[in-house]
Protein backbone atom coordinates (compact mmCIF):
# COMPACT_ATOMS: atom_id res chain seq x y z
CA UNK A 1 0.00 0.00 0.00
CA UNK A 2 1.56 3.22 -1.18
CA UNK A 3 0.06 6.03 0.90
CA UNK A 4 1.40 8.80 -1.33
CA UNK A 5 -0.14 7.23 -4.45
CA UNK A 6 -3.47 6.68 -2.71
CA UNK A 7 -3.73 10.29 -1.54
CA UNK A 8 -2.66 11.60 -4.93
CA UNK A 9 -5.21 9.46 -6.77
CA UNK A 10 -8.08 10.19 -4.37
CA UNK A 11 -7.55 13.95 -4.54
CA UNK A 12 -6.69 14.19 -8.23
CA UNK A 13 -9.93 12.50 -9.28
CA UNK A 14 -11.89 15.24 -7.48
CA UNK A 15 -9.89 17.95 -9.22
CA UNK A 16 -10.48 16.27 -12.59
CA UNK A 17 -14.23 15.83 -12.04
CA UNK A 18 -14.91 19.34 -10.73
CA UNK A 19 -17.17 20.24 -13.67
CA UNK A 20 -19.25 17.07 -13.44
CA UNK A 21 -19.72 17.56 -9.68
CA UNK A 22 -20.63 21.22 -10.19
CA UNK A 23 -23.22 20.24 -12.80
CA UNK A 24 -24.75 17.59 -10.51
CA UNK A 25 -24.98 20.03 -7.61
CA UNK A 26 -26.32 22.86 -9.77
CA UNK A 27 -29.21 20.62 -10.80
CA UNK A 28 -30.44 19.99 -7.27
CA UNK A 29 -28.29 22.03 -4.88
CA UNK A 30 -26.44 25.33 -4.88
CA UNK A 31 -23.64 24.39 -7.25
CA UNK A 32 -20.72 24.62 -4.82
CA UNK A 33 -19.93 20.94 -4.26
CA UNK A 34 -17.37 20.48 -7.04
CA UNK A 35 -15.42 23.59 -6.09
CA UNK A 36 -15.51 22.72 -2.38
CA UNK A 37 -14.17 19.22 -3.02
CA UNK A 38 -11.51 20.64 -5.32
CA UNK A 39 -10.44 23.17 -2.67
CA UNK A 40 -10.13 20.40 -0.07
CA UNK A 41 -8.28 18.15 -2.51
CA UNK A 42 -5.76 20.86 -3.36
CA UNK A 43 -5.24 21.69 0.34
CA UNK A 44 -4.48 18.02 1.00
CA UNK A 45 -2.17 17.79 -2.03
CA UNK A 46 -0.26 20.79 -0.67
CA UNK A 47 0.52 18.67 2.42
CA UNK A 48 1.36 15.53 0.44
CA UNK A 49 5.01 15.29 1.48
CA UNK A 50 4.11 15.65 5.16
CA UNK A 51 1.19 13.19 4.87
CA UNK A 52 3.21 10.53 3.02
CA UNK A 53 5.63 10.35 5.94
CA UNK A 54 2.90 9.61 8.50
CA UNK A 55 1.32 6.32 9.54
CA UNK A 56 -1.92 5.67 7.56
CA UNK A 57 -4.24 6.50 10.48
CA UNK A 58 -2.45 9.73 11.40
CA UNK A 59 -2.49 10.82 7.76
CA UNK A 60 -6.28 10.31 7.69
CA UNK A 61 -6.72 12.47 10.80
CA UNK A 62 -4.60 15.27 9.31
CA UNK A 63 -6.55 15.11 6.05
CA UNK A 64 -9.81 15.31 8.00
CA UNK A 65 -8.70 18.36 9.96
CA UNK A 66 -7.57 19.96 6.69
CA UNK A 67 -11.05 19.43 5.22
CA UNK A 68 -12.76 20.95 8.25
CA UNK A 69 -10.64 24.09 8.20
CA UNK A 70 -10.51 24.76 4.44
CA UNK A 71 -13.61 23.39 2.73
CA UNK A 72 -16.70 24.88 4.35
CA UNK A 73 -20.21 24.08 3.14
CA UNK A 74 -21.55 20.66 4.01
CA UNK A 75 -18.57 18.88 2.53
CA UNK A 76 -16.03 20.26 5.03
CA UNK A 77 -17.69 18.89 8.18
CA UNK A 78 -18.90 15.71 6.44
CA UNK A 79 -15.67 14.55 4.78
CA UNK A 80 -13.65 16.00 7.69
CA UNK A 81 -15.62 13.96 10.23
CA UNK A 82 -15.43 10.82 8.08
CA UNK A 83 -11.64 11.03 7.69
CA UNK A 84 -10.99 11.91 11.34
CA UNK A 85 -13.21 9.03 12.49
CA UNK A 86 -11.44 6.58 10.16
CA UNK A 87 -8.11 7.87 11.45
CA UNK A 88 -9.16 7.23 15.04
CA UNK A 89 -10.60 3.76 14.35
CA UNK A 90 -8.05 2.23 12.00
CA UNK A 91 -4.69 0.68 12.85
CA UNK A 92 -1.56 1.83 11.02
CA UNK A 93 -1.83 -1.04 8.49
CA UNK A 94 -5.57 -1.80 8.13
CA UNK A 95 -7.02 -5.00 6.64
CA UNK A 96 -10.50 -5.44 5.11
CA UNK A 97 -12.06 -6.24 8.51
CA UNK A 98 -10.50 -3.09 10.02
CA UNK A 99 -11.83 -1.01 7.14
CA UNK A 100 -15.31 -2.49 7.61
CA UNK A 101 -15.27 -1.64 11.32
CA UNK A 102 -13.80 1.85 10.72
CA UNK A 103 -16.32 2.63 8.04
CA UNK A 104 -19.17 1.53 10.30
CA UNK A 105 -17.91 4.01 12.90
CA UNK A 106 -17.62 6.69 10.19
CA UNK A 107 -21.19 6.06 9.04
CA UNK A 108 -22.44 6.34 12.63
CA UNK A 109 -20.54 9.63 13.11
CA UNK A 110 -21.98 11.12 9.90
CA UNK A 111 -25.44 9.95 10.85
CA UNK A 112 -25.15 11.88 14.13
CA UNK A 113 -23.59 14.96 12.53
CA UNK A 114 -26.04 15.39 9.66
CA UNK A 115 -29.02 13.69 11.34
CA UNK A 116 -29.27 11.43 8.31
CA UNK A 117 -29.87 7.76 7.71
CA UNK A 118 -29.20 5.38 4.85
CA UNK A 119 -31.80 6.02 2.14
CA UNK A 120 -31.79 9.81 2.53
CA UNK A 121 -29.90 10.33 -0.74
CA UNK A 122 -26.55 11.23 0.82
CA UNK A 123 -23.05 9.76 0.73
CA UNK A 124 -24.22 7.24 3.33
CA UNK A 125 -25.96 5.50 0.43
CA UNK A 126 -22.52 4.72 -0.99
CA UNK A 127 -20.63 4.20 2.27
CA UNK A 128 -23.13 1.76 3.73
CA UNK A 129 -23.22 -0.75 0.84
CA UNK A 130 -19.43 -0.52 0.51
CA UNK A 131 -19.10 -1.20 4.23
CA UNK A 132 -21.28 -4.30 3.82
CA UNK A 133 -19.08 -5.59 0.96
CA UNK A 134 -15.98 -5.11 3.13
CA UNK A 135 -17.66 -6.79 6.09
CA UNK A 136 -18.66 -9.78 3.95
CA UNK A 137 -15.02 -10.38 3.03
CA UNK A 138 -14.51 -12.34 6.26
CA UNK A 139 -17.22 -14.90 5.49
CA UNK A 140 -16.98 -14.87 1.67
CA UNK A 141 -13.22 -14.54 1.41
CA UNK A 142 -11.27 -11.67 -0.07
CA UNK A 143 -11.16 -12.84 -3.69
CA UNK A 144 -11.91 -9.98 -6.04
CA UNK A 145 -12.70 -7.76 -3.08
CA UNK A 146 -11.17 -4.63 -4.59
CA UNK A 147 -13.17 -5.06 -7.79
CA UNK A 148 -16.37 -5.68 -5.82
CA UNK A 149 -15.87 -2.58 -3.68
CA UNK A 150 -15.18 -0.52 -6.80
CA UNK A 151 -18.32 -1.76 -8.58
CA UNK A 152 -20.45 -1.34 -5.46
CA UNK A 153 -19.36 2.30 -5.03
CA UNK A 154 -20.16 3.22 -8.64
CA UNK A 155 -23.52 1.41 -8.71
CA UNK A 156 -24.60 2.78 -5.33
CA UNK A 157 -23.85 6.36 -6.35
CA UNK A 158 -25.83 5.88 -9.58
CA UNK A 159 -28.73 4.41 -7.60
CA UNK A 160 -29.13 7.64 -5.59
CA UNK A 161 -30.76 9.14 -8.71
CA UNK A 162 -33.91 7.18 -7.89
CA UNK A 163 -34.08 8.39 -4.29
CA UNK A 164 -36.06 11.29 -2.86
CA UNK A 165 -33.74 13.71 -1.10
CA UNK A 166 -34.48 14.09 2.58
CA UNK A 167 -31.45 16.09 3.74
CA UNK A 168 -29.37 18.91 2.32
CA UNK A 169 -30.47 21.58 -0.11
CA UNK A 170 -31.83 18.99 -2.54
CA UNK A 171 -34.41 18.21 0.14
CA UNK A 172 -36.03 21.58 -0.47
CA UNK A 173 -36.98 20.39 -3.94
CA UNK A 174 -39.01 17.30 -3.19
CA UNK A 175 -39.74 15.39 -6.37
CA UNK A 176 -37.68 17.77 -8.50
CA UNK A 177 -34.55 16.10 -7.09
CA UNK A 178 -35.64 12.74 -8.53
CA UNK A 179 -33.55 11.50 -11.44
CA UNK A 180 -30.41 13.33 -10.32
CA UNK A 181 -27.42 11.55 -8.79
CA UNK A 182 -26.52 12.93 -5.35
CA UNK A 183 -23.27 14.94 -5.77
CA UNK A 184 -21.79 13.82 -2.42
CA UNK A 185 -22.45 10.19 -3.33
CA UNK A 186 -20.74 10.68 -6.67
CA UNK A 187 -17.66 12.28 -5.00
CA UNK A 188 -17.50 9.44 -2.52
CA UNK A 189 -17.64 6.88 -5.33
CA UNK A 190 -14.93 8.74 -7.25
CA UNK A 191 -12.65 8.64 -4.20
CA UNK A 192 -13.28 4.94 -3.58
CA UNK A 193 -12.71 4.05 -7.25
CA UNK A 194 -9.46 6.04 -7.33
CA UNK A 195 -8.20 4.31 -4.18
CA UNK A 196 -9.18 0.87 -5.55
CA UNK A 197 -7.31 1.57 -8.76
CA UNK A 198 -4.05 2.09 -6.85
CA UNK A 199 -4.32 -1.26 -5.04
CA UNK B 1 -18.72 34.97 -17.94
CA UNK B 2 -18.45 38.75 -17.84
CA UNK B 3 -17.39 40.06 -14.43
CA UNK B 4 -15.23 42.80 -12.91
CA UNK B 5 -12.59 40.50 -11.50
CA UNK B 6 -8.85 39.87 -11.65
CA UNK B 7 -8.81 36.17 -10.88
CA UNK B 8 -11.60 33.82 -9.81
CA UNK B 9 -9.40 32.54 -6.98
CA UNK B 10 -8.85 35.98 -5.45
CA UNK B 11 -12.33 37.48 -5.84
CA UNK B 12 -13.24 36.93 -2.20
CA UNK B 13 -9.95 38.25 -0.77
CA UNK B 14 -9.91 41.32 -2.98
CA UNK B 15 -13.57 42.03 -2.28
CA UNK B 16 -13.01 41.80 1.47
CA UNK B 17 -9.94 44.05 1.31
CA UNK B 18 -11.92 46.62 -0.66
CA UNK B 19 -14.86 46.36 1.73
CA UNK B 20 -12.60 46.89 4.74
CA UNK B 21 -10.91 49.86 3.08
CA UNK B 22 -14.20 51.45 2.07
CA UNK B 23 -15.64 51.14 5.59
CA UNK B 24 -12.50 51.47 7.68
CA UNK B 25 -14.32 53.82 10.06
CA UNK B 26 -16.78 51.05 10.99
CA UNK B 27 -15.15 47.65 10.53
CA UNK B 28 -11.83 45.82 10.58
CA UNK B 29 -10.74 42.54 8.99
CA UNK B 30 -9.67 39.71 11.29
CA UNK B 31 -6.48 37.69 10.87
CA UNK B 32 -6.25 35.89 7.53
CA UNK B 33 -9.56 37.56 6.58
CA UNK B 34 -11.38 34.98 8.69
CA UNK B 35 -13.98 37.49 9.85
CA UNK B 36 -15.10 41.11 9.71
CA UNK B 37 -15.54 42.79 13.10
CA UNK B 38 -16.70 46.09 14.50
CA UNK B 39 -13.98 48.69 14.71
CA UNK B 40 -15.13 49.64 18.23
CA UNK B 41 -16.48 46.94 20.55
CA UNK B 42 -18.80 47.63 23.47
CA UNK B 43 -17.58 45.91 26.66
CA UNK B 44 -20.15 43.83 28.56
CA UNK B 45 -22.43 43.44 25.56
CA UNK B 46 -23.51 40.04 24.20
CA UNK B 47 -21.59 39.47 20.96
CA UNK B 48 -23.70 38.84 17.87
CA UNK B 49 -21.95 36.78 15.22
CA UNK B 50 -23.38 35.72 11.90
CA UNK B 51 -21.88 34.50 8.68
CA UNK B 52 -22.47 32.41 5.64
CA UNK B 53 -21.43 32.02 2.07
CA UNK B 54 -20.30 35.10 0.18
CA UNK B 55 -22.21 36.34 -2.85
CA UNK B 56 -25.13 37.72 -0.79
CA UNK B 57 -23.55 41.13 -0.16
CA UNK B 58 -24.19 43.27 1.75
CA UNK B 59 -25.34 40.33 3.95
CA UNK B 60 -23.61 39.63 6.42
CA UNK B 61 -20.49 41.79 6.73
CA UNK B 62 -22.43 44.86 5.58
CA UNK B 63 -24.46 44.61 8.78
CA UNK B 64 -21.49 44.70 11.17
CA UNK B 65 -21.57 47.82 13.29
CA UNK B 66 -23.48 49.73 15.96
CA UNK B 67 -26.93 48.25 16.53
CA UNK B 68 -26.41 45.06 14.53
CA UNK B 69 -23.62 42.45 14.35
CA UNK B 70 -20.28 42.40 16.16
CA UNK B 71 -18.71 40.08 13.62
CA UNK B 72 -19.49 38.25 10.39
CA UNK B 73 -17.66 35.24 8.95
CA UNK B 74 -17.56 35.16 5.15
CA UNK B 75 -17.34 31.77 3.47
CA UNK B 76 -16.41 31.15 -0.15
CA UNK B 77 -19.11 32.13 -2.65
CA UNK B 78 -22.33 30.30 -1.65
CA UNK B 79 -20.37 28.12 0.78
CA UNK B 80 -20.65 28.31 4.55
CA UNK B 81 -17.58 29.43 6.52
CA UNK B 82 -15.48 26.93 8.47
CA UNK B 83 -15.68 26.41 12.27
CA UNK B 84 -12.26 27.98 12.90
CA UNK B 85 -13.58 31.26 11.43
CA UNK B 86 -16.43 31.40 13.94
CA UNK B 87 -14.08 30.47 16.79
CA UNK B 88 -11.62 33.22 15.84
CA UNK B 89 -14.46 35.75 15.54
CA UNK B 90 -15.91 34.75 18.92
CA UNK B 91 -12.54 35.10 20.60
CA UNK B 92 -12.08 38.53 19.04
CA UNK B 93 -15.45 40.10 19.85
CA UNK B 94 -16.81 38.37 22.98
CA UNK B 95 -17.19 41.12 25.57
CA UNK B 96 -17.69 38.69 28.44
CA UNK B 97 -21.47 38.40 28.16
CA UNK B 98 -21.52 35.44 25.80
CA UNK B 99 -22.00 34.91 22.10
CA UNK B 100 -25.18 34.66 20.04
CA UNK B 101 -24.77 33.02 16.64
CA UNK B 102 -27.34 33.88 13.96
CA UNK B 103 -27.39 31.12 11.36
CA UNK B 104 -29.41 30.64 8.18
CA UNK B 105 -30.96 27.18 7.98
CA UNK B 106 -28.82 25.28 5.49
CA UNK B 107 -27.17 21.94 6.18
CA UNK B 108 -23.65 23.27 5.67
CA UNK B 109 -24.12 26.41 7.75
CA UNK B 110 -25.77 24.42 10.53
CA UNK B 111 -22.99 21.83 10.68
CA UNK B 112 -20.12 24.35 10.64
CA UNK B 113 -21.73 26.64 13.22
CA UNK B 114 -22.66 23.65 15.41
CA UNK B 115 -19.06 22.44 15.37
CA UNK B 116 -17.88 25.94 16.31
CA UNK B 117 -20.48 26.20 19.09
CA UNK B 118 -19.37 22.86 20.53
CA UNK B 119 -15.69 23.83 20.46
CA UNK B 120 -16.21 27.34 21.86
CA UNK B 121 -15.36 27.52 25.57
CA UNK B 122 -17.61 30.52 26.19
CA UNK B 123 -21.31 30.80 26.88
CA UNK B 124 -23.10 30.72 23.53
CA UNK B 125 -26.38 29.94 21.86
CA UNK B 126 -27.79 30.06 18.35
CA UNK B 127 -30.80 31.58 16.59
CA UNK B 128 -31.69 29.71 13.40
CA UNK B 129 -33.40 31.73 10.66
CA UNK B 130 -35.79 29.83 8.38
CA UNK B 131 -38.15 32.41 6.90
CA UNK B 132 -38.53 31.11 3.33
CA UNK B 133 -42.07 29.84 2.77
CA UNK B 134 -41.44 28.81 -0.86
CA UNK B 135 -40.81 25.20 -0.07
CA UNK B 136 -43.26 23.76 2.41
CA UNK B 137 -42.04 22.49 5.72
CA UNK B 138 -42.46 18.79 6.29
CA UNK B 139 -41.09 16.01 8.43
CA UNK B 140 -39.14 14.84 5.39
CA UNK B 141 -37.04 17.96 4.88
CA UNK B 142 -34.39 19.79 6.80
CA UNK B 143 -37.00 22.53 6.93
CA UNK B 144 -37.27 25.94 5.38
CA UNK B 145 -34.38 28.00 4.06
CA UNK B 146 -33.07 31.14 5.72
CA UNK B 147 -33.25 34.12 3.35
CA UNK B 148 -33.87 37.91 3.51
CA UNK B 149 -35.66 37.72 6.86
CA UNK B 150 -32.18 37.24 8.33
CA UNK B 151 -31.67 41.01 7.98
CA UNK B 152 -34.75 41.69 10.13
CA UNK B 153 -33.62 39.23 12.81
CA UNK B 154 -30.11 40.74 12.84
CA UNK B 155 -31.46 44.32 13.08
CA UNK B 156 -33.99 43.72 15.87
CA UNK B 157 -31.82 41.40 17.97
CA UNK B 158 -28.85 43.70 17.33
CA UNK B 159 -30.75 46.66 18.77
CA UNK B 160 -31.72 44.63 21.84
CA UNK B 161 -28.10 43.55 22.37
CA UNK B 162 -26.97 47.16 22.03
CA UNK B 163 -29.29 48.30 24.83
CA UNK B 164 -27.88 45.57 27.09
CA UNK B 165 -30.26 42.60 26.84
CA UNK B 166 -28.73 39.34 28.09
CA UNK B 167 -28.04 36.20 26.05
CA UNK B 168 -31.16 34.22 27.02
CA UNK B 169 -33.45 37.17 26.29
CA UNK B 170 -31.79 37.74 22.92
CA UNK B 171 -32.20 34.09 21.99
CA UNK B 172 -35.96 34.25 22.81
CA UNK B 173 -36.34 37.50 20.91
CA UNK B 174 -34.50 36.14 17.88
CA UNK B 175 -36.65 33.00 17.79
CA UNK B 176 -39.80 35.11 18.14
CA UNK B 177 -38.82 37.50 15.32
CA UNK B 178 -37.95 34.54 13.10
CA UNK B 179 -41.36 32.96 13.77
CA UNK B 180 -43.10 36.23 12.91
CA UNK B 181 -41.15 36.67 9.65
CA UNK B 182 -41.81 35.07 6.28
CA UNK B 183 -40.28 35.53 2.81
CA UNK B 184 -40.56 34.27 -0.73
CA UNK B 185 -38.63 35.14 -3.88
CA UNK B 186 -38.70 34.98 -7.63
CA UNK B 187 -35.81 34.89 -10.13
CA UNK B 188 -35.89 36.22 -13.68
CA UNK B 189 -32.29 35.27 -14.56
CA UNK B 190 -29.59 33.01 -13.17
CA UNK B 191 -26.40 33.93 -11.35
CA UNK B 192 -22.85 32.84 -12.16
CA UNK B 193 -20.52 31.72 -9.38
CA UNK B 194 -17.13 33.18 -10.42
CA UNK B 195 -15.20 29.95 -9.89
CA UNK B 196 -17.83 27.92 -11.78
CA UNK B 197 -17.76 30.33 -14.73
CA UNK B 198 -21.18 29.29 -16.00
CA UNK B 199 -24.73 30.24 -14.98
CA UNK B 200 -26.01 28.10 -12.10
CA UNK B 201 -29.22 27.34 -14.00
CA UNK B 202 -30.72 27.84 -17.44
CA UNK B 203 -33.90 29.85 -17.73
CA UNK B 204 -35.81 30.94 -20.80
CA UNK B 205 -36.12 34.61 -21.76
CA UNK B 206 -39.85 34.45 -20.96
CA UNK B 207 -39.62 32.33 -17.80
CA UNK B 208 -39.25 32.90 -14.07
CA UNK B 209 -38.37 30.60 -11.16
CA UNK B 210 -41.07 31.01 -8.53
CA UNK B 211 -39.85 30.44 -4.99
CA UNK B 212 -36.15 30.59 -5.89
CA UNK B 213 -33.54 30.40 -3.13
CA UNK B 214 -30.75 32.93 -2.60
CA UNK B 215 -28.18 30.69 -4.30
CA UNK B 216 -30.16 30.37 -7.51
CA UNK B 217 -31.35 26.98 -6.30
CA UNK B 218 -34.71 25.92 -7.65
CA UNK B 219 -37.96 26.84 -5.94
CA UNK B 220 -41.54 25.72 -6.37
CA UNK B 221 -41.88 25.75 -10.11
CA UNK B 222 -40.75 27.24 -13.40
CA UNK B 223 -43.46 29.33 -15.04
CA UNK B 224 -43.96 31.97 -17.73
CA UNK B 225 -43.14 35.51 -16.65
CA UNK B 226 -46.24 37.34 -15.43
CA UNK B 227 -47.02 40.89 -14.29
CA UNK B 228 -45.59 42.49 -11.15
CA UNK B 229 -49.09 42.49 -9.62
CA UNK B 230 -49.52 38.77 -10.25
CA UNK B 231 -46.04 37.96 -8.92
CA UNK B 232 -46.62 40.06 -5.80
CA UNK B 233 -49.99 38.37 -5.30
CA UNK B 234 -48.36 34.93 -5.32
CA UNK B 235 -45.37 35.90 -3.14
CA UNK B 236 -47.27 37.96 -0.59
CA UNK B 237 -50.19 35.53 -0.73
CA UNK B 238 -47.97 32.62 0.29
CA UNK B 239 -46.44 34.75 3.05
CA UNK B 240 -49.81 35.86 4.45
CA UNK B 241 -51.05 32.28 4.39
CA UNK B 242 -47.99 31.20 6.37
CA UNK B 243 -48.15 33.98 8.98
CA UNK B 244 -51.98 34.01 9.25
CA UNK B 245 -52.06 37.63 10.39
CA UNK B 246 -55.05 39.35 11.97
CA UNK B 247 -56.57 42.38 10.28
CA UNK B 248 -54.90 45.53 11.56
CA UNK B 249 -51.61 43.73 12.30
CA UNK B 250 -48.59 46.00 11.83
CA UNK B 251 -45.70 44.67 9.73
CA UNK B 252 -42.31 45.59 8.34
CA UNK B 253 -42.23 45.12 4.56
CA UNK B 254 -38.86 44.33 3.02
CA UNK B 255 -38.75 44.22 -0.77
CA UNK B 256 -35.30 42.85 -1.47
CA UNK B 257 -33.49 42.82 -4.80
CA UNK B 258 -31.36 39.80 -5.70
CA UNK B 259 -28.58 41.85 -7.30
CA UNK B 260 -29.64 42.30 -10.91
CA UNK B 261 -32.93 44.15 -10.55
CA UNK B 262 -33.12 47.96 -10.65
CA UNK B 263 -34.61 49.92 -7.77
CA UNK B 264 -37.38 51.20 -10.04
CA UNK B 265 -38.71 47.64 -10.42
CA UNK B 266 -38.36 47.02 -6.69
CA UNK B 267 -40.60 50.04 -6.07
CA UNK B 268 -43.11 48.65 -8.56
CA UNK B 269 -43.08 45.51 -6.41
CA UNK B 270 -43.53 47.58 -3.22
CA UNK B 271 -46.57 49.20 -4.80
CA UNK B 272 -47.88 45.81 -5.88
CA UNK B 273 -47.26 44.29 -2.44
CA UNK B 274 -49.21 47.14 -0.83
CA UNK B 275 -52.31 46.16 -2.78
CA UNK B 276 -52.08 42.57 -1.55
CA UNK B 277 -51.30 43.47 2.07
CA UNK B 278 -53.88 46.25 2.10
CA UNK B 279 -56.48 43.82 0.78
CA UNK B 280 -55.75 41.54 3.72
CA UNK B 281 -56.09 44.44 6.17
CA UNK B 282 -52.41 44.32 7.12
CA UNK B 283 -50.82 47.67 7.95
CA UNK B 284 -47.29 48.33 6.69
CA UNK B 285 -45.67 50.22 9.57
CA UNK B 286 -42.13 50.34 8.12
CA UNK B 287 -40.48 49.74 4.74
CA UNK B 288 -37.06 48.70 3.65
CA UNK B 289 -36.45 48.56 -0.10
CA UNK B 290 -33.20 47.69 -1.83
CA UNK B 291 -30.73 44.90 -2.59
CA UNK B 292 -29.66 43.63 0.83
CA UNK B 293 -29.65 39.84 0.58
CA UNK B 294 -28.48 39.13 -2.93
CA UNK B 295 -27.61 36.20 -5.12
CA UNK B 296 -24.68 37.69 -7.08
CA UNK B 297 -26.10 39.21 -10.30
CA UNK B 298 -29.40 37.31 -10.31
CA UNK B 299 -32.40 39.38 -11.40
CA UNK B 300 -35.50 39.07 -9.27
CA UNK B 301 -36.62 39.92 -5.79
CA UNK B 302 -38.05 38.59 -2.60
CA UNK B 303 -40.80 39.93 -0.40
CA UNK B 304 -40.42 39.63 3.36
CA UNK B 305 -43.15 40.45 5.86
CA UNK B 306 -42.39 40.61 9.58
CA UNK B 307 -45.22 41.04 12.09
CA UNK B 308 -44.29 43.50 14.83
CA UNK B 309 -45.66 44.85 18.10
CA UNK B 310 -44.72 48.26 19.55
CA UNK B 311 -41.60 47.09 21.46
CA UNK B 312 -40.26 45.21 18.42
CA UNK B 313 -40.95 48.19 16.19
CA UNK B 314 -38.99 50.38 18.62
CA UNK B 315 -36.03 48.01 18.24
CA UNK B 316 -36.34 48.22 14.45
CA UNK B 317 -36.34 52.03 14.74
CA UNK B 318 -33.36 52.09 17.13
CA UNK B 319 -30.18 53.72 15.80
CA UNK B 320 -28.03 51.60 13.51
CA UNK B 321 -24.75 52.44 11.80
CA UNK B 322 -23.28 49.74 9.57
CA UNK B 323 -21.82 49.80 6.06
CA UNK B 324 -25.17 48.83 4.49
CA UNK B 325 -27.80 50.05 6.93
CA UNK B 326 -27.81 53.36 8.73
CA UNK B 327 -30.43 55.44 10.45
CA UNK B 328 -30.97 57.40 13.67
CA UNK B 329 -27.28 58.24 14.10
Amino acid sequence: MDLKRIIEAATQTLVEHVEELTALDSAIGDGDHGLNMKRGALAIQAKLAELAGKPFNDALKTMGMTCMSTVGGSSGPVFGTLLVTLGKELPAAPQAADLARGLAAGIAALSRLGKVEVGHKTLLDVLDPVQKVLASAESHGGDGLVARVRRCALDSAQATAQMDAIKGRASFLGERALGHVDPGSRSTALIIVAVCDTL
Amino acid sequence: MKKLINDVDTVLHEGLDGFAAAHADLVALGDERMFVQRRTLKPGKVALISGGGSGHEPLHAGFVGHGMLDAACPGQVFTSPTPNQMLAAAQAVDGGAGVLFIVKNYSGDMMNFEMAAEMLDRENTTVIVNDDVAVENSTYTTGRRGVAGTLIVEKIVGAAAERGDRLAALKSLGDAVNSATASMGVALTSCTVPAAGKPTFQIGADEMEMGVGIHGEPGRRRVKLSSADDIAAELAGAILKDLSLKRGQEVILLVNGFGGTPLLELYVMVNAAHKVLGGAGVKVARHLTGSYVTSLEMAGCSITVSAVDAPTLALWDAPVHTPALRWGM
